[in-house]
């Protein structure tokens, strides 16, 4: 019994540790889609923020002062994409796409001529990165047979981004759907035109968009290189940034299912890792790739709309033309 | 009320521009990392055509690029965007390997190699039938599809090459190597056969494939019905349904042939080079083809133009990266994201003052005229 609490104290803490920052992606890659924006950049934002947190912690020493590059990198990249697709009424995928291999290839480039490390940053030392918080009490606890672990490692133990990824998608919700500016931000995804027509601006409405969902990829970056790790690698983000743009799609870009959608490509990458060359009893041993390879099987079987039916907003990836 | 730009500002200046905003942009990018842009641009054209086995290295990874940017060119003439170009040129790598490892033994040299080639093709276009399926009769969107088959294509690779495929006893995964007839020949050993001595080079007869997929696309886009329903529904699908095109059957048939011309991506790495399945021979072509296709407009003369650059940029890249440590052949990408940038995303960036340009200098013509008028 012990032992079972224990692996499922450690599965589900590991699950929450790989989603957070599919969560925060997710979240803004739902305002922007929501918004009408199509955001494929979520990849290239977390990655160019996650090398500029290490490389400005690594410099000055302070993890806040690295998050808040990350934010203003990522912000940058956003207002870019903005640019292109708003104000210039760009194709949207494809400034996505350019943001993502633009940033690639940046960050190795930088990387090796700032630190001479094969694109790696200098390691981080505990001062300059976001440790694990211990919960009041976790000591107390520590002996207490089951709760003592779920406490202390489940609840507790996480870095201040954990939580503040769970605090944003409450946060999100309410936002899209009780107060004005989501309401508008909805119809501005669905019916640009009525909003216009209302006398609102489309643009100033979706730069907005575009600058929250920079703010939640900023964080994201970050916790992968001065959170999670302590120092950036090249290819950091491995995809990540497009799981969670599956896990928005795989939520129907409604916040709590794109929540659930992160906790279960979290999960499945948490027993991946765990299953790796573990014979399972009747199955024999599963391939780590079978179970890496889910997240985006999954999502394509519910696009085909084989599980439910996934319904993008309407106006999304047409650029909104104003009539003189 | 604007009036419309000449047409050779519109399809001559204007792109011509874009290219030149992205460059100047690698230059700034350059100075950052502490290297004077213009030294690096003569390490790089010498080392990418200052001699004659930099031109092999050149030409061979620009078949590379022709291969990708036809293929994304295709399919943007269908009104879809193919982001899959990585996986199916990893499945077309894959239907090569196949077919080499289990006849390379039987069959004679011609034989093989031809349905080599045919196994690239039709892997490449199963791989880019299923996102087209897909969104032709289920609705799912091809650009969130093609991007999930990349990652679907790289795991499989991995499964297999690990599992399956690997050469008995080989520490690293790779397949076991083919046999001799399992080999496109070199292009410098076929000139050795002329009596012309050229260095080594990777560069094999892919490239000869490639310009002949050039003339495919060309006759096919514009001088075929099917080209003609293809472009037709890339301008105006309510309009290509009025004329009577079944777009769905388009949609998947354009992105078969946009998937088989990427996977043939394989033949020039596998079937040319590599001589054995190994993981990760795509190495970004399949990205880079939306560079080569926005920067060469669409058209087969703009893609081998374009990658012809591209060919220069990686090969001169690579000379740059070891002449000069601080940059690094990453750069390249670089240059490829700012050439999606400015010639995709940004490409209507320049037009506005373009067109206050050409207002100001027609309404001073105008004046002239009107002032002439007068004098007579």
């Amino acid at each position: 019994m012990e032992e079972a609490i224990t692996f499922a104290v450690l599965i589900l803490s590991a699950t929450l540790r790989v989603a957070t920052p599919l969560i925060l992606c997710a979240m803004g890659g739902l305002f922007s889609e929501r918004s009408g924006l199509i955001d494929i950049g979520l990849e290239g934002k977390m990655l160019a923020a996650a090398f500029v947190a290490a490389a400005t912690a690594s410099v000055t020493g302070s993890a806040w002062l690295g998050l808040g590059a990350a934010i203003l990198v990522a912000e940058a990249l956003a207002l870019l994409h903005g640019f292109a697709c708003i104000t210039h009424r760009g194709n949207q995928v494809v400034s996505g796409v350019a943001i993502n291999i633009l940033v690639s290839g940046l960050t190795i480039v930088f990387g090796m001529a700032w630190f001479q490390r094969g694109g790696q940053t200098p390691a981080l030392p505990p001062e300059a990165r976001f440790m694990p918080i211990t919960l009041p009490g976790t000591q107390a606890l520590a002996d207490v047979p089951v709760l003592g672990r779920i406490w202390g490692d489940l609840i507790g133990g996480h870095n201040l981004f954990v939580y503040v990824a769970l605090l944003i998608v409450p946060i999100t919700w309410w936002v899209l759907t009780r107060t004005r500016f989501g309401l508008r931000l909805r119809a501005v995804g669905e019916v640009p035109l009525a909003v216009d027509a209302a006398g609102i601006s489309v643009a100033w409405l979706r730069y907005r968009a575009v600058l929250i969902c920079g703010l939640f990829t900023g964080i994201a970056g970050a916790y992968l290189s001065i959170a999670q790790n302590a120092a950036f690698s090249r290819d950091m983000t491995a995809g990540q940034g497009y799981i969670a743009l599956a896990a928005m799609i795989f939520g129907k870009w409604r916040p709590f299912p794109a929540l659930g959608a992160c906790l279960m490509f979290g999960l499945l990458d948490a027993v991946a890792i765990r299953l790796q060359g573990v014979r399972v009893p009747g199955i024999g041993e599963v391939p780590v790739q079978f179970i890496q390879v889910l997240p985006y099987v999954l999502t394509v079987i519910l696009l085909a709309g084989f599980i439910g039916r996934a319904v993008a907003p309407k106006a999304i990836g047409v650029p909104y033309e104003k009539e003189h | 009320m604007k009036a419309p730009l000449p047409g050779w500002v519109d399809i001559g200046l204007i792109p011509v521009v874009n290219v030149l905003l992205a460059f100047v942009v690698v230059g700034l990018i350059v100075l950052a990392v502490g290297v004077n842009p213009f030294t690096a641009v003569r390490i790089m054209i010498v080392g990418a055509v200052g001699y004659p086995e930099a031109i092999g290295y050149t030409l061979y990874y620009t078949t590379n690029f022709i291969f990708t940017g036809l293929a994304v060119a295709l399919a943007f003439h269908a009104g879809l965007f193919n982001i899959g170009g990585e996986g199916q040129a990893y499945l077309g790598g894959l239907g090569v390997g196949l077919v080499v490892l289990a006849l390379d033994a039987t069959l004679p040299p011609v034989l093989l190699i031809a349905l080599a080639v045919l196994a690239a093709a039709l892997f490449g276009a199963a791989w880019a039938a299923i996102p087209a399926y897909l969104q032709a009769y289920r609705g799912s969107h091809i650009v969130i599809t093609t991007i999930m088959f990349n990652f679907i294509a790289a795991a499989v690779m991995v499964y297999l090459m690990v599992n399956v495929l690997i050469a008995p006893g080989s520490m690293s995964p790779e397949s076991r190597a083919f046999a001799d007839a399992g080999h496109l020949p070199f292009i410098h050993d076929l000139l050795a056969y002329a009596g012309i001595t050229m260095g080594q080079s990777p560069l094999n007869l892919a490239i000869v494939w490639a310009a002949l997929c050039c003339v495919f696309v060309w006759v096919f886009l514009w001088h075929t019905p099917w080209g003609f329903e293809l472009r037709t529904m890339g301008h105006n699908p309510s309009a290509a349904i009025y004329a009577g095109v079944d777009i769905r059957r388009m949609t998947v048939l354009a992105m078969c042939l946009s998937g088989a011309l990427a996977g043939f991506v394989g033949v020039n790495e596998i079937l040319g080079v590599h001589h054995r399945l190994i993981l990760n021979f795509t190495a970004g072509y399949g990205f880079a083809g939306i560079a080569v296709a926005l920067m060469g407009r669409n058209h087969p003369v703009g893609i081998v133009l374009a990658s012809l650059l591209f060919g220069m940029l990686q090969q001169g890249g690579a000379e740059l990266s070891f002449d000069i440590p601080a940059i690094t052949r990453e750069m390249v990408v670089v240059i490829q994201g700012l050439i999606i940038l400015f010639c995709g995303a940004l490409a209507h960036f320049t037009r506005p003052w373009f067109e206050a340009l050409f207002g100001a200098l027609r309404a001073r013509s105008g004046r002239t005229t009107a002032a002439g008028a007068a004098e007579a």
